[in-house]
């Protein structure tokens, strides 16, 4: 037990190393970035991984590597952008449902389930097809979808804050219903929402990744994972760097989140840290 | 007699479901700035062209007209013609649901064989080995995409070490590498769950009884404990198997596959929103069915339920 709770501190470091070299490459790109990402070089296309180009090159000659690191720039704007409208969204539909009458109630939760009860890839890309492919389109299909998972978790957790002791005589002093929101319900629901950011962030990045792999996300010449990897499935013979690498990056930011939220979730369950 | 109550409960809010979906669809397709005839008729299009294009739209009646058409399309479950080749929606659809529908099914077969086993395992031996290879292989499956599980598949067994074929879906041995991808990640989601919902089990206090009255360890955990530990994993596979559905979209996009996933794209390249409007209803109701009968064989095995 003590050793698993060690190997997940060192597991937790790690994920956060991972995410802010991501982070740094992503905001420094222009200068990290060996080569233009999307500078063609039709003499040295399909070039396998060497000192000259660290991770190959692709069927236009351009860098693997520059690519990966400027499609990282996407991968976060996309999670911080969707987490952001589905944060703002749900966060106030939650609020309502949980404060106001049990019919707002039953009708927002009505909406909210209906979009949940749905495969988001398949959501996402009807959303997309008639908002017109790209990636702000992208991230507002992503937001909105992604709103009912926070939704749902404001308003149980407002519904059960509500009862507790401190809020009823808080509202029996007369204390605006603002002013509980602010004081009361949002810090005790925040480390929650926190863990659910880090999930729908993860999810987001896989979603605008799968998106643009299917044609209907980034769009080219721009660089993405979802895209480098769709360009990649003509070429697994001839060019298998151009299919690992970007996936295997892709793969690492999304574990790192994963690794984030649940130790997160379980440091601020009381419940789950005291017990065995 | 709770049970036809609750059953008849869960129904109404199937074809609930159903309704705000189909809701949903039809008012995205409207709001989006823009009239659809035009973006499919082209910038250089005749005025008459245009004209046709709405009628076959049914854009030039009024909305609640337009509405109460769609609704009554649902019903009979006839989502029109498609506006590229001219034939039934519904007729593409069921040409190409068996395929999707086989992958889901294999998909969340090679997930439940190997979530269920490796979850109890970690659960009832917490902190072995079995546990830590539980723990690897569940956050790596949420960790990988399947689509590039999938190219990653291809390229160790068909090209590599060429044991499946590469592309097509002419024998059972084009099915393998395509659910193995669909299945990875949810046989995490699974597995996550049923060594949660069993670890809860093995705390309570009948297992406890169980033990002082002197029954075996075995009777214990795989007799008493793990018949109500699975019981949530039933409602998670039903949702799973859903989730499947949407996920073979972009998997039969790796393996070319010709299931309904690449109808539906086929019709997103091809701006046919006659049949991505029926695309995306008739995969709502299978959805919403899904879940439907996940709910009905929970009640029926957990009574507790019912109560509710």
């Amino acid at each position: 037990m003590i050793a698993a709770r060690k190997s997940q501190t060192i597991l937790f470091s790690l994920a956060v190393l991972f995410l802010l070299v991501l982070v740094a490459a992503a905001i420094a790109a222009p200068l990290v970035a060996p080569y233009n990402p999307t500078e063609q070089f039709l003499s040295k296309r399909f070039k396998a991984p060497t000192l000259e180009n660290l991770l190959g090159t692709d069927n236009y000659g351009r860098d693997v590597l520059s690519r990966i690191i400027y499609g990282s720039r996407s991968a976060l704007i996309v999670g911080i952008v969707t987490v952001s409208i589905a944060l703002t969204l749900g966060g106030t539909i939650g609020l309502l449902a949980g404060l106001g009458s049990p019919n707002l109630d039953s009708v927002l939760m009505l909406f909210m389930d209906s979009i949940l009860s749905f495969p988001t890839i398949l959501l996402a890309i009807t959303v997309v097809s008639f908002l017109g492919y790209g990636l702000v389109q992208v991230m507002l299909a992503l937001g909105i979808i992604s709103s009912p998972v926070f939704a749902r978790l404001v308003r149980a957790e407002t519904l059960a804050i509500k009862g507790e002791g401190y809020v009823e005589a808080a509202r029996a002093l007369g204390t605006p219903v603002v002013k509980i929101v602010f004081k009361h319900i949002i810090p005790n629901i925040l480390g929650k929402v926190v863990v659910q950011c880090s999930i729908v962030f993860a999810l987001s990045i896989v979603t605008e990744a799968s998106l643009s792999y299917l044609g209907v996300g980034t769009q080219p010449p721009e660089a993405s994972w979802g895209l480098m990897l769709k360009d990649a499935r003509n070429y697994l013979v001839q060019a298998p760097w151009l299919a690992i690498y970007p996936g295997l990056v892709l793969a690492l930011t999304v574990l790192s989140f994963n690794i984030i939220g649940d130790t997160l979730s379980e440091r601020l369950n009381p419940r789950l840290t005291g017990s065995s | 007699m709770d049970l036809v109550r609750f059953f008849v409960k869960r129904f109404l809010r199937l074809l609930l479901t159903v309704l705000i979906i189909s809701t949903l669809i039809f008012f995205v397709i409207r709001i989006i700035p823009g009239d659809p005839a035009l973006i499919i008729a082209g910038v250089d299009a005749s005025a008459e062209d245009i004209q046709i294009i709405r009628e076959k739209l049914g854009t030039d009646r009024s909305l609640p007209m337009q509405y109460l058409a769609w609704l009554y399309s649902i019903i009979r479950f006839d989502f029109g013609n498609s506006m590229i080749s001219g034939e039934s929606v519904t007729k593409l659809i069921f040409e190409r649901f068996p395929l999707t529908l086989t992958l889901a099914l294999m998909g969340i077969s090679i997930g439940i064989l190997v979530a269920i086993p490796l979850g109890v395992m970690s659960a009832v031996k917490r902190w072995s080995l079995w546990d830590y290879f539980g723990l690897v292989f569940s956050q790596a499956g949420m960790a990988i995409p399947s689509f590039w599980l999938g190219m990653v598949l291809l390229l160790l067994f068909a090209v590599k070490i060429p044991i499946f074929p590469l592309f097509g879906s002419e024998t059972f041995a084009h099915y393998i590498l395509p659910a193995l991808s669909l299945g990875f990640g949810r046989a995490a989601v699974i597995l996550r769950l049923a060594r949660a919902s069993m670890v809860e089990e093995l705390s309570k206090e009948y297992v406890i009884t169980a033990r002082a009255k002197g029954l075996t360890e075995t009777m214990v955990k795989y007799k008493h404990a793990l018949k109500n530990a699975l019981l949530p994993v039933i409602t998670i596979t039903g949702i799973e198997l859903g989730y499947m559905l949407g996920g073979a979209i972009i998997i039969e996009q790796v393996f070319s596959l010709p299931g309904l996933g690449r109808l539906f794209l086929f019709g997103i390249y091809q701006r046919d929103f006659t049949l991505i409007q029926g695309g995306v209803v008739f995969v709502a109701i299978v959805f919403s069915m899904i879940n439907f009968l996940a709910d009905i064989l929970y009640s029926v095995v957990n009574p507790k339920i019912r109560v509710e």
